[in-house]
C-alpha cells in the first residue's frame, strides 16, 4: 500500500544542514495500523509531511501502490496536532469540507457528514462552532472530517498529544473502534510509547541526528484492544521493549 | 477558608432584591452614570469662569442649528464625504491587502509605498490635493480615502499574512486547490483583522474630515466649525464636536456590530 523507498530530507540551517532523515525504507500493508514512535528531531513529522505530500524528499522516494506521491490528494487523509479545524465553520461544515472541494452533491455530502460525525461521537455537537468544543471533541471532529472523504490512507500526527491523559486513553479506544469499523491503512505517529503499542500491528521505532529507522516491533496482540489487555504481562513486555529501544538508543558514531 | 464561607453565607443571606439591583446594574448604567458625570464637570469648568459655554446654551444653539436646517445640510454633506472617501478606501484595501500578503511580488512592489505614506499625515497632503485637484469635492473625499485606505490595507495585509498555515495544510490535504483555499480559507480567516481595519479606517476617516473640509467648503459640520471659530461663536464648535462624536460613534457601533456577527466563531478571551 504505501512504499517508503531509501527516503532522505535535509533542511538547511546556518553553517550546518539538519539531517531531517536519511535512507528511510518502510512498507506498510492495506489496513495495517503502524504507529512511529521516536524522540524529537527524529523527523517522524517530516515523514508525514511527505507521505501527505506536503513535503518532497531530497533523495529516494515515497510511493502510494506503486505511483509516486507528488503532492496531497484525497486517498490520503491528514490529521494534525492541532486539530486544524476551520474555527468559522461548524462541525458538521468542517466534516463536509473535503466533500465540498471534491463537488459531492449537497444531499449525499449531508449524508456522509452525518455518517461520520455519528461515528465519532458527535451527534450532539454536529451544529456546533469548534470553539466551544474541548480539545478531545475538536480531534474526534477532524478525524471526521478525514474520513469523510473516504481516504484509503489517514496519516495521524501526535493526534493526541495535546490532550489530557485521561481523555487520551479513551480517544485511543475510540480511534480503534472507528478503526475496526472502517478500515484504513493508517500511520500513526506518536511520542507516547504506551500510546504506540496499544495502537498498533507494528511499531516503527525512530532515532535522531539523523532521523532514521532502529528497530520494527511487531505487536502480536488481538484486536480489539481492551483495557484488559492494557493491563496484561504481554502488553508490559511489548511496552518494555519498545521503550528500551526509544530511550537507550546507540548513538551513531 | 472561614472568611470565604461567612461571606459566602453573608451574600445568601442578604435580602435578594438587593443582591439582584447590586449585580444587576447592567453595563450601559455605568456608560449613563458616566455621560452625566462628564456633562457634569464640562458645566462645573462653564461655571467656575473658564470661557466656555455651558450645556444649555450649546443645545440652545444646536436646537437652532437643528431648526434652520444647517445642522442636517452639514450632518449630510459631511456625512457623504466620509462614506464616499472611506467605501472607496476600503474597497481598494482590501483586494490590494490580500494580494500584498498572497503574492510576495505585489507586496514587495506596494509595502514602501504603503508605509512611506502611512508616515505622512492626511493634513500634510491637502496643499497637493488643492493643487491638483482643485477645490472641489475630489480632494477632500481624496484625503478621507487615503486616510481609510492606509489604515485598512495594512490590517488586511497583516491578516491574510498571519493566516494559519496548518488550516492552509489541511485545506489542501482535503483536496483544495489555491483558488478554494484562498476564498473559502484566506478570506474567513482574515475577516477579523479586515474588521478591525475597516474600525481603525472609520476613526481616521472622521479624523481627516475637518482637515479636508479646510479646502474652501461651502457646507460641512468642519467647515461650520471653522467659520465658527472667525466669530468666535463657541457654542456652534461645541455642536460641531459633538456631533462629529456621535456619528463616529454611530458608525463604529455598526460596524462592531458587524464584526460579531461575522466574527462570531473567534475564540475570544
Amino acid at each position: 500500500m504505501i512504499a517508503i523507498d531509501r527516503v532522505g530530507k535535509a533542511f538547511p540551517l546556518k553553517n550546518d544542514r539538519f539531517v531531517a532523515l536519511d535512507d528511510v525504507s518502510l512498507s506498510v500493508a492495506e489496513n495495517e495500523f503502524v504507529t512511529i514512535v521516536g524522540p524529537s528531531g527524529c523527523g517522524k513529522t517530516t515523514l508525514m509531511n511527505i507521505l501527505a505530500g506536503l513535503e518532497t524528499p531530497d533523495a529516494g522516494q515515497a510511493l502510494v501502490r506503486g505511483s509516486k506521491i507528488t503532492g496531497p490528494g484525497p486517498d490520503r487523509g491528514v490529521i494534525f496536532q492541532q486539530y486544524a479545524l476551520f474555527p468559522w465553520l461548524t462541525v458538521r461544515k468542517n466534516v463536509e469540507f473535503g466533500l465540498r472541494t471534491a463537488g459531492v452533491p449537497s444531499r449525499e455530502r449531508r449524508d456522509r457528514a452525518q455518517h461520520f460525525i455519528d461515528l465519532v461521537g458527535l451527534h450532539d455537537f454536529a451544529d456546533a462552532l469548534p470553539r466551544t468544543l474541548s480539545g478531545g471533541m475538536k480531534q474526534r471532529c477532524a478525524i471526521a472530517r478525514a474520513y469523510a472523504v473516504n481516504p484509503s490512507i489517514l496519516l495521524m500526527d501526535e493526534p493526541f498529544g495535546a490532550v489530557d491523559a485521561l481523555t487520551r486513553v479513551r480517544l485511543q479506544e475510540q480511534l480503534l473502534q472507528t478503526w475496526s469499523q472502517e478500515k484504513r491503512t493508517v500511520v500513526f505517529i506518536t511520542h507516547d510509547v504506551d500510546e504506540a503499542v496499544f495502537l498498533a500491528s507494528r511499531v516503527v521505532v525512530m532515532a535522531a541526528r539523523p532521523g532514521r529507522i532502529v528497530e520494527v516491533i511487531d505487536v502480536d496482540l488481538p484486536y480489539p484492544r481492551t483495557e484488559e489487555l492494557r493491563l496484561s504481562p504481554a502488553f508490559t513486555a511489548l511496552r518494555n521493549r519498545v521503550w528500551s529501544a526509544v530511550y537507550h538508543q546507540e548513538p551513531v558514531a | 477558608m472561614t472568611v470565604v464561607q461567612v461571606g459566602a453565607e453573608t451574600t445568601t443571606g442578604s435580602p435578594p432584591t438587593e443582591e439582584r439591583r447590586r449585580r444587576g446594574v447592567p453595563k450601559w448604567g455605568w456608560n449613563g452614570l458616566s455621560v452625566v458625570l462628564g456633562i457634569g464637570i464640562w458645566w462645573g469648568f462653564s461655571l467656575a469662569g473658564y470661557d466656555i459655554p455651558a450645556p444649555p446654551e450649546v443645545l440652545k444653539r444646536g436646537g437652532e442649528l437643528i431648526a434652520d436646517g444647517t445642522l442636517a445640510d452639514d450632518v449630510l454633506a459631511s456625512l457623504g464625504r466620509v462614506l464616499a472617501g472611506f467605501v472607496l478606501g476600503v474597497a481598494l484595501a482590501i483586494p490590494v491587502g490580500f494580494l500584498m500578503g498572497w503574492y510576495g511580488i505585489v507586496r514587495g512592489l506596494i509595502e514602501p509605498w504603503v508605509q512611506f505614506f502611512r508616515t505622512i499625515p492626511p493634513l500634510a497632503i491637502i496643499p497637493l490635493a488643492v493643487v491638483l485637484m482643485g477645490i472641489g469635492e475630489t480632494p477632500k473625499i481624496f484625503v478621507i480615502f487615503l486616510a481609510s485606505f492606509l489604515a485598512c490595507v495594512i490590517a488586511t495585509f497583516q491578516g491574510v499574512v498571519g493566516v494559519d498555515k496548518t488550516l492552509i495544510n489541511a485545506a489542501r490535504v482535503l483536496g483544495a486547490k489555491d483558488g478554494t483555499i484562498f476564498a473559502r480559507v484566506v478570506v474567513p480567516a482574515s475577516m477579523p483583522f479586515i474588521l478591525v481595519g475597516m474600525r481603525v479606517g472609520l476613526g481616521s476617516s472622521w479624523a481627516t474630515l475637518v482637515a479636508a473640509e479646510l479646502i474652501a467648503a461651502q457646507q460641512g459640520l468642519g467647515y461650520r466649525m471653522q467659520s465658527a471659530q472667525l466669530y468666535y461663536d463657541l457654542p456652534t464648535i461645541f455642536v460641531g464636536l459633538i456631533s462629529i462624536g456621535v456619528l463616529g460613534l454611530l458608525m463604529d457601533r455598526v460596524l462592531l456590530f458587524a464584526e460579531r456577527r461575522l466574527t462570531n466563531w473567534q475564540e475570544r478571551r
